[in-house]
């Protein structure tokens, strides 16, 4: 299961990373959620990974840690409430710029041309 | 007066709400009236606070009750109570600033400014790591929307490189927290400190990497060198008040530096301590190099201020890195007239910028200020202070640093680039100053004047450097009981953390 969780972890990781990297808000967007859903799962197997173990400390010998899956709630919060902002303000920048380039202009024709070649 | 510690989160919270309130939201004079009035109490409450824990030492205050560490604490050491009080009074001169005009040019600017202020104070006063994540995405997202108010081309552009990489930067933030609290079992600074300082040999690689994207974080907050590539645009675009209220926000960046690497992966850590202070130096030294070129390359006079904020954290940044109390009391003196004087410059810049019709505040020729005399004296006094000459605190505020670097090599490098910098930052601001006041083409000046509360804010903030300089005694005295304070570890945890109450590892 570990190897598993592991493996989920890495691959939206570098999924995010490789879509944050683009040069258009969307895909950046998109870059962000998955780095921000990869983040919820790392912070949740930080109590270690338990199978059937109630979220109460104290009362018996076999648990899961309660308080990895208050922060990951908190964050899972957090960051919906970030990426809402962000689509907003990526929608805005399109009207505002004219394009959806995140530097607000389009790289020049010719260079361009050499990128998606 | 128990509940005092909490009157900085909660004052700016319940104002924000209160006028977002129907009578209050429709009347813009009611909305300006009670953010001032109220930014003053936050002022005075902040004072209050600072001469109890004066008193009696460091403070800590259990939310709902719950002991540490297994609730979410407050702590307030003279340190934090500084920065909140520094906060309050740069706050009150931006509201006043933006009452003057500024906040009709966009909507909520006075609740979104409160609960800035309400993350910027809870992010000070807070004694645990994940509370403090939360502080700083509610500064953030306050942050994001004053930062296109009143909108604009830039302001968008600056806006999605700045969102973006906070975003980024939160993501790490939780990554390095997520390994801290697997390793260690708690977030609760003080306790962190106990559980690093026992650590066993097989997590010190994992710890060693949290404690690093740490300062990856927080030195994206503060603009350090590889990562501040977002800040001369973002400051340059934002509107005055806010660019004045963002010169507080690199500060959080360091003092949570400070903080974490003191207390945490401080003296007490074993084979941990001053992990970062290697990383720090050179960036921080790097940084101030890059601000000073940036100071003499910016083609407006906003642009040059923000170089400034780069050059000033850079210096902070290289104190923290020598991890000794009289560097961190040279720190928060430093840290104190730095925001408050690049406070004022961003004002200046603004009231300049008004006045010179087209030209705004590009370093070309323009039109004529309408009240070259008043802007003059206030450009002059600011750019004394800033850039380190006698009679203004940042003279004071150099020679303190100065004196703080003793190890000798340390001493060629840090002397040599903090005086060349300012020897820049000083051409910087003569050729600025001659650009944006003697450079006049035509003789007819425009008619737009300053409002009294636009002058009385920029006095406001300016009027602090000679108080630095005339209290410079008590002060540095309080600086170095901040840093006595900051650096005696164990007594800090021992009060905090309740013997035979420590928590235990997941």
């Amino acid at each position: 299961m570990e190897t598993l969780v592991a493996c989920c972890i890495g691959f939206l990781t570098a999924c995010g990373i490789f879509l944050m990297l683009r040069g258009r808000t969307f895909p950046v967007m998109l870059g962000l959620t998955m780095l921000s859903y990869a983040v919820n799962l790392f912070i949740f197997t930080s109590g270690r990974l338990t199978l059937r173990g109630a979220a109460v400390l104290g009362t018996s010998e076999h648990y899961a840690d309660p308080l990895p899956q208050a922060l990951v709630l908190t964050a899972i919060v957090i960051g919906f409430a970030m990426t809402a902002f962000l689509v907003i303000l990526a929608i805005r920048a399109r009207a505002d710029l004219g394009n959806d380039h995140v530097d607000g202009k389009l790289p020049d024709a010719d260079s361009f041309k050499k990128e998606s070649r | 007066m128990w509940h005092l510690i909490t009157a900085p989160i909660l004052l700016p919270m319940l104002t924000a709400i209160i006028i977002m309130l129907p009578p209050v939201h429709y009347s813009p004079m009611r909305r300006r009236w009670i953010s001032m009035i109220s930014s003053a109490i936050q002022l005075v409450l902040a004072v209050v606070l600072l001469m109890q824990v004066q008193q009696q030492g460091l403070l800590h205050y259990a939310i709902g009750n719950w002991q540490a560490p297994f609730g979410i604490i407050l702590v307030a050491d003279t340190l934090s109570v500084v920065l909140v009080c520094l906060t309050s009074f740069l706050a009150l001169g931006a509201i006043c600033y933006g009452s003057a005009g500024e906040d009709e040019k966009g909507s909520f600017f006075h609740p979104l400014f409160q609960f800035q202020l309400m993350g910027i104070n809870g992010a000070f006063l807070t004694g645990d790591l994940f509370n403090l994540f939360v502080f700083f995405e509610v500064l953030l997202i306050a942050s994001y929307a004053l930062l296109i108010h009143a909108g604009g081309k830039n302001k968008t552009k600056a806006a999605v490189h700045y969102v973006v990489l906070n975003l980024t930067g939160s993501a790490i933030f939780l990554f390095a927290l997520a390994v801290l609290y697997g390793t260690l079992g708690t977030l609760n600074i003080a306790d962190m400190a106990l559980k690093v300082a026992a650590l066993p040999e097989q997590d010190l690689m994992l710890v060693k990497s949290g404690g690093l994207m740490l300062m990856i974080v927080f030195a994206l907050k503060a603009a350090v060198l590889p990562l501040q590539f977002w800040l001369p645009a973002t400051y340059a675009s934002a509107s005055a008040p806010v660019a004045a209220l963002f010169a507080v926000m690199t500060k959080i960046g360091v003092y949570a530096l400070l903080r974490v690497y003191t207390t945490i992966f401080g003296d007490t850590a074993g084979e941990l301590s001053g992990i970062a202070d290697s990383w720090l130096l050179i960036a921080g030294l790097a940084t101030i190099a890059l601000g000073a070129v940036g100071v003499l390359a910016s083609p407006d006079f906003r642009r040059l201020v923000a170089n400034l904020v780069l050059v000033s954290v850079g210096t902070l940044v290289a104190l923290v890195a020598l991890n000794t109390p009289q560097s961190a009391a040279a720190a928060l003196y430093y840290t104190v007239h730095s925001t408050l004087v690049t406070g004022a410059l961003f004002l200046v810049a603004d009231l300049i910028a008004s006045q010179r019709g087209k030209a705004a505040d590009r370093l070309v020729s323009g039109r004529r200020v309408a009240q070259p005399v008043l802007l003059g004296v206030m450009f002059v006094l600011a750019a004394l202070s800033v850039a380190g000459l006698p009679p203004m605190s940042g003279f004071i505020g150099k020679l303190m640093l100065l004196q703080a670097v003793q190890q000798p090599l340390q001493q060629m490098w840090i002397w040599s680039l903090v005086l060349l910098s300012s020897l820049m930052v000083i051409v910087g601001l003569s050729r600025a100053g001659s650009s944006l006041f003697w450079r006049v083409s035509g003789n007819d000046c425009g008619t737009e004047k300053a409002e009294p509360l636009q002058i009385f804010a920029v006095c406001w903030l300016l009027a602090a450097s000679p108080l630095l300089v005339i209290f410079a005694g008590p002060l540095t005295e309080l600086a170095q009981q901040a840093a006595m304070q900051l650096h005696d570890v164990s007594s800090a945890v021992n009060l905090i953390i309740a013997p035979g109450n420590t928590g235990s590892a997941p």
